[in-house]
Order: structure tokens, then C-alpha cells, then sequence
């Protein structure tokens, strides 16, 4: 799996970073989404799929390939 | 109803709706999953409406939700363009605008809401409401060649029109009952702020009168005509009073329909029918109450929650809520549901500084954080409303 963010469309609502805080952190002055680990390990992947899925803005896009 | 259904129509096509479909099939849901949409749009995003797309900083389809191939990867059946116009609850067949006739096991309610508007304001020019990409497009068509805007309304959508549209360029004076903006929903001193922010932005505040209608010349909006009796002359209005839950369509479906489509702690209406986003009011068994968020995150958040109770999850829906609001250079975020006479206590910057968290308690308990440009430190804060309600079982950690 591999993880992309569009920080231009996140709205920093933080969701991603309760989900998975392995893989999502915020920047501190504007809460934008910053990726720790565009291939997070496997076990993380249910959160990772979550995460993507609910982010109001639509920010976090996964490639399953490889 | 026992067991998975085979069929699943999700009534409505966006953020909610299409969030629904999603959990399910993440769910490892492998029915028959249709999508039904009065829009003729992919399913798209409406928090950028008032600001992104508004300022044209976006392109429309940017604010598209999914890229086609997400869709097409979901293995539903989408149905756009086409409105729900009835529901028979007992065989769960939903009858749309051009006739046709869905079946299904289990129906989701995700049709949202509708705008309200101010008598005498349909079919005049120069007035809009925002609710649709198709309205966002009409109204800044409309900004981009104003010279004075007045945005009737005090809340979240009226603040962000009023910042989106000053910043194109025309006067922009904003007429609402409350005192200042969202006094309603976060009391005196956020509200306050808020009022400051925009002044200083060079937002006219006309606000503490009721809006009586509106005044016209030939077709075209002159002006809103206060309950004062004073008239605030402009060439656009936009109307953001409110919205109501667009279930005008269950009329006659023997539903229980009261400021949105009421439902259990399950978001269940009745047998093999939820409710889910805007349209739904539930029972928050944390809050013992029948609530109805209208924001963005319980869309996605409480479909999570219908898609796992269609598929025998018995968990009550008892989220933290959360919505933000950008206006100016301020980015508002607030977890859990501040009221206007909580107490309110500085635990994180200064307000002076504008960057501060506001904890808001009544009885002593935490109800609410916000935060004002400390999006980072409110998130932390979370928590502490989590803590103060330990009956709550938040779909998000």
C-alpha cells in the first residue's frame, strides 16, 4: 500500500491522526495532514483504509499495488 | 429484519450517502448496492462551496469527493439526476422523479437538507441560496460583478459567504438576529471575536434586527428590509437562514418525521430503514436526546455507524462531534457542542494573540473544546470532552 496526501485540500480536521498516528501526524501551526510513512506496514493497513475513507476533505489517497 | 440484507439503496449522493456505501463495502458488504442522487453531479464535497469554490481558488470538480475510478472500483450502481419522491416503509421501495421504481432490504435516508428562504425570494434575480455546486457557480457569477452584497443570516454559512465574498471585492454587510456572528451557538466571546475578525476585514455588521423580506425593482433584489424597518440597499443577497431536513419526499410514509427523520440510537427509522448526515435525528444515548448534526464529519462518522448497523453491529451511534469553519485568516475547530451559556475557560494561548483553545463546561463537565487558529493543540483536547462523558463510544478513537 502506498499512502498520498493533498495538504491543499486538507482541512486539518485530525481525523486521519486518531485513526492511524503511526502514519498521519498535523502541522502545528495549521493542522495540516503531514504523511510519517506513505508505506505503512500491514497491520496498519485497516486503519490507513478507514482514515482515507473518512477524511472530510478527501486528502488521503491509497494505491493498492505493491 | 434478519440477517444481511442482499439489496442496500442509499437515497442520496453525497458526502453521507456516498460515505455509507463506502463503509459498507469495506465492511465486506457484497450485496447489491445502489446510489440514487437528485443531483446530476458525482458525488462532491460542500464545506469548500463557501470558500474554495466560492473565491475560485478551486475549479469546480475539484470538490469532487472520489476520482471516477474510486467509484467504479465501489461495484455500485449510482443514480444521478434522479430526485426520491416516495418511500413505502413496509415493502422498502423508494419511487423516483422520473418513476422508477426501487426495491431494497434496507434503505438509507441520506437526502440531506434544503435551504430555507425568506418570503417573496423565489424567482427574484440577485438573490441565492448556498446549498449545491450549481449554487455556489450562480453566486459567484453574481459576486464577481457586485458592488454591495448583504448576506442575510448569523451562522457558520453566512460568516464564511460574508469572508469569501469581501475578499472578491464588493461591500459586504452581513444582517442576522443574533448579536454577533454564531453567538448562538458559541457564546460572547468567541462571538465577539468573530464580530472583530470580520470588521477588521471591512465586513459591514448590521446584525441584532430580524430580516423582514426583501425589496425589489423590476425582477431584481434592491435591498433586505430589516424588522426595524430600515432597508439595507444591494445589488446580491444571499440568504443563509438555516437550512431544513429535505424529507418533504417520506411525507405520507407513516415515518416519524420532526426536524429531520427520527431515529433510534441506531439510526434506524424503522425496520430495515436508517438515516444518516444532515437528515437525521437520532438518539445520542450519551446525551440522552434526539439529536441532528448538521457538519461534515458526522456524515462520514455516522455512516460508518449505519453501515455497521445494517450488517448486525448493536452498538448505539454516540459520536463527539466536530465541525471547523475557515473565515479570513481564522481557522475555527470545535469538538464536542459548546453552548452559548457554558462557562468558558483559556486553557491553551491567549486570546489576545488569537490563538487559543476555549474549554467550555457546564455543571462542571467539559462539553466542548475550540479552537481558534490552534487546530493541533484542540485536537488534544478532545480527549478531555471524551473523559468528561465516560458513557460515550466514539466511532473515531
Amino acid at each position: 500500500m502506498r499512502v498520498t496526501v493533498d495538504q491543499d485540500k486538507c482541512c486539518g480536521a485530525g481525523n486521519c491522526v486518531l485513526l492511524a498516528p503511526e502514519v498521519f501526524d498535523q502541522r502545528e501551526d495549521d493542522a495540516i495532514v503531514v504523511l510519517l510513512d506513505e508505506r505503512p506496514a500491514e497491520r496498519l493497513h485497516a486503519a490507513v483504509r478507514e482514515a482515507s475513507d473518512v477524511c472530510p476533505a478527501g486528502a488521503i489517497r491509497l494505491s493498492e499495488t505493491s | 429484519m434478519t440477517g444481511v440484507p442482499a439489496r442496500v439503496l442509499v437515497v442520496g449522493a453525497s458526502a453521507a450517502g456516498l460515505a455509507t456505501a463506502e463503509a459498507l463495502r469495506r465492511k465486506g458488504y457484497q450485496g447489491e448496492l445502489t446510489v440514487l442522487g437528485a443531483e446530476q453531479h458525482a458525488p462532491y464535497d460542500r464545506p469548500p462551496l463557501s470558500k474554495q469554490v466560492l473565491a475560485g481558488a478551486w475549479e469546480p470538480e475539484r470538490a469532487e469527493l472520489r476520482p471516477s475510478a474510486h467509484l467504479s472500483a465501489l461495484d455500485a450502481a449510482f443514480i444521478l439526476g434522479d430526485p426520491a419522491v416516495g418511500l413505502d416503509p413496509a415493502t422498502r421501495t423508494v419511487r423516483t422523479g422520473s418513476g422508477r421504481a426501487l426495491r431494497a432490504d434496507a434503505v438509507v435516508v441520506a437526502t440531506g437538507l434544503r435551504p430555507r428562504t425568506l418570503p417573496g425570494q423565489d424567482g427574484l434575480s440577485g438573490v441565492h441560496v448556498l446549498r449545491t455546486l450549481d449554487d455556489a457557480a450562480a453566486l459567484r457569477a453574481d459576486l464577481l460583478t457586485a458592488s454591495r452584497v448583504v448576506v442575510v443570516g448569523d451562522g457558520v454559512l453566512a460568516a464564511e459567504i460574508a469572508a469569501t465574498a469581501r475578499r472578491l471585492g464588493p461591500a459586504v454587510t452581513m444582517a442576522g438576529p443574533g448579536p454577533a456572528p454564531l453567538a448562538g451557538r458559541f457564546g460572547p466571546l468567541v462571538s465577539r471575536l468573530l464580530a472583530e475578525t470580520h470588521l477588521e476585514n471591512g465586513v459591514g455588521l448590521r446584525l441584532g434586527a430580524g430580516v423582514g423580506g426583501l425589496t425589489a425593482r423590476h425582477g431584481r433584489v434592491t435591498g433586505v428590509r430589516l424588522d426595524t424597518g430600515e432597508v439595507l440597499p444591494a445589488d446580491v443577497v444571499v440568504v443563509a437562514i438555516g437550512c431544513t431536513p429535505a424529507t418533504d419526499w417520506l411525507a405520507g410514509s407513516g415515518l416519524r418525521l420532526d426536524d429531520g427523520l427520527v431515529c433510534d440510537a441506531h439510526c434506524r427509522a424503522a425496520d430495515g430503514i436508517y438515516a444518516v448526515g444532515d437528515v437525521a435525528r437520532w438518539h445520542h444515548p450519551g446525551l440522552d436526546a434526539l439529536i441532528r448534526l448538521e457538519n461534515r464529519t458526522n456524515a462520514t462518522e455516522q455512516a460508518m455507524a449505519v453501515a455497521a448497523a445494517i450488517l448486525g453491529d448493536d452498538r448505539p451511534y454516540a459520536p463527539v462531534p466536530y465541525m471547523w469553519s475557515d473565515q479570513f485568516d481564522t481557522k475555527i475547530q470545535v469538538h464536542g457542542l459548546p453552548g452559548p451559556d457554558a462557562e468558558v475557560t483559556i486553557v491553551d494561548g491567549a486570546v489576545a494573540d488569537r490563538r487559543f483553545v476555549a474549554r467550555y463546561h457546564r455543571d462542571g463537565r467539559v462539553i466542548g473544546v475550540l479552537g481558534w487558529n490552534m487546530p493541533k493543540q484542540v485536537r488534544l483536547r478532545r480527549q478531555e470532552v471524551v473523559d468528561a462523558r465516560p458513557d460515550l463510544t466514539p466511532a473515531l478513537p
